[in-house]
């Protein structure tokens, strides 16, 4: 027989959001998609497939790109988390717009943290790992050139991370995660 | 989302890992370890995997584990997928798992979900299965070791308090030539079609195939006929398909007689690529 959610009780946990330390309840098996979006009104990440495979709920996890739909919110505790909220006015969401990297504008969230990501990663990446991380993210209304011109428009700018996720609130004393980004 | 919750555990050492699933299991529970969890979370949310506890074993330290002791390569089950690539001491698994999912599922998704999942592509084990490899499995009585081909017959048979904590790979077979290819039917993206992924030993060939059946395999017999060097390739490719498992895979990503085509074709390709043009 299976058990409905009502069964258990909410928790309470503190997440690192876009610099800044939020706290919420949620029941252990919610995802950080859903927690995003519905507890902290941050709905840039888009429900897409919610199967992993569209990449239209990309955040960046401790500098890796991180499809929301297959992370549960509680595996996220003391993780450093950016959400496209924390990328604004950044130079690749700038470059996205001049180069009309969109259509309807649903999937454009998560191709522009994919791209971020991949910058701070590597802030002069070869075409094949362009191709390689942007293939994690689906567009079914425009094409991918446009999306490439825009990532390499920040490339050839050298201003790769153009702009570090606002830090408005310090940790508070939150555990830190050690070099590779697992728990302490 | 997903319809039913559960209980979260994030246990530290292999016997607190262990000895949370024994408890669990004898209060009636229905416990599962969760590595990468991208499997769980997905056919969760589909109510085909039901449980009411998970135990999370990616802050177990041996699970982490990336690194050569004793001329072996250790490899961690809670490794993500994309660790192989930046850390490339394994270069036929690198190739193997850069065709998994994609980049941003494969810092997610880790090589013992992957060997220990439902999906029938499990593709990740096939280097394990070419190189000899044995398995540390954690379980009630502690951690026991056996060779990969003792405990892996279509699925790694483990029981049900078990986990799967390491693989370990001699470090000759690092330097061995290799290939292993991923075919789709659609663009590089597609889901699979199959993949082949082959290793040569004192000049013997060795394949392993995921997406052929409904479960990765390595066939001796296939090999045998495929290292009959007195045959043409295309025959020996299709004389090898005699010892086929079966079924050979019918959906919707490819009928059983394309996904043959494809195998036949693929293979002559690998034993150009390994032996030369036959023309020469």
């Amino acid at each position: 027989m299976k058990i409905s959610k009502d069964t258990y009780q909410k928790i309470t946990i503190k997440l690192k959001i876009n610099g800044e330390i939020v706290e919420t309840d949620i029941h252990v098996s919610d995802l950080l998609l859903n927690v995003l979006r519905d507890k902290l009104g941050l709905t840039g990440a888009k429900p897409g497939c919610l199967n992993g495979d569209c990449g239209a709920c990309t955040v960046i996890m401790n500098q890796k790109p991180m499809k929301s739909c297959l992370l549960l919110a509680i595996e996220a505790i003391r993780e450093e988390i950016t959400t496209i909220e924390g990328l604004l006015n950044s130079t690749i969401q700038k470059e996205f717009v001049n180069h009309f990297a969109f259509q309807c504008g649903y999937c454009t969230p998560g191709f522009v943290m994919v791209s971020h990501a991949l910058l701070m990663n590597d802030p002069n990446p070869d075409k094949k790992t362009v191709i390689e991380w942007l293939s994690s993210n689906i567009c079914r209304c425009t094409g991918y050139q446009e999306i490439e011109k825009a990532l390499y428009s920040v490339i050839k700018g050298g201003n790769a991370c153009g702009l570090k996720p606002k830090n408005t609130v310090k940790s508070n004393g939150a555990k830190k995660t050690d070099e590779t980004g697992r728990l302490n | 989302m997903i319809s039913f919750d559960f209980e979260y555990y994030r246990p530290k050492s292999i016997k607190e890992a262990t000895d949370l699933y024994q408890n669990l299991a004898s209060r009636g529970g229905k416990p599962i370890y969760y590595s990468g969890g991208t499997e769980i979370i997905t056919l969760g949310r589909l109510n085909r995997v039901y449980t009411d506890a998970v135990i999370d074993i990616k802050s177990i330290p041996e699970t982490q584990t990336w690194g050569f002791h004793n001329n072996e390569l250790i490899t961690g089950s809670a490794l993500p997928l994309s660790i192989f690539n930046e850390k490339n001491y394994f270069p036929l698994l690198a190739e193997t798992a850069r065709e998994i999912a994609d980049y941003t599922s494969r810092i997610k998704i880790t090589i013992g979900g992957n060997i220990c999942g439902q999906i029938f592509y499990r593709e990740g084990i096939l280097p394990f299965l070419l190189t000899d490899s044995d398995v540390l499995i954690a379980g009630s009585k502690g951690v026991k070791r056996k060779p990969l081909k003792e405990v892996f017959d279509q699925k790694l048979m483990l029981e049900r308090e078990e986990f799967l904590v390491q693989l370990a790979t001699k470090k000759i077979y690092m330097e061995m030539p290799f290939l292993s290819v991923k075919k789709r039917q659609q663009w590089k993206t597609g889901y699979p079609l199959l993949t082949v992924a082959s290793l040569k030993k004192d000049g013997f060939l060795r394949f392993a195939f995921s997406g052929v059946c409904p479960f990765p395999f390595r066939s001796e017999q296939m090999e045998t006929v495929l290292n009959s060097r007195t045959q043409p390739y295309e025959e020996r490719a299709l004389a090898s398909f005699d010892y086929l498992p079966q079924p050979i895979l019918n959906d919707i990503e490819g009928s059983n007689e394309y996904r043959l085509f494809v195998l036949k074709n693929t293979i002559v390709d690998f034993l150009k690529k390994f032996e030369g043009d036959e023309n020469k």
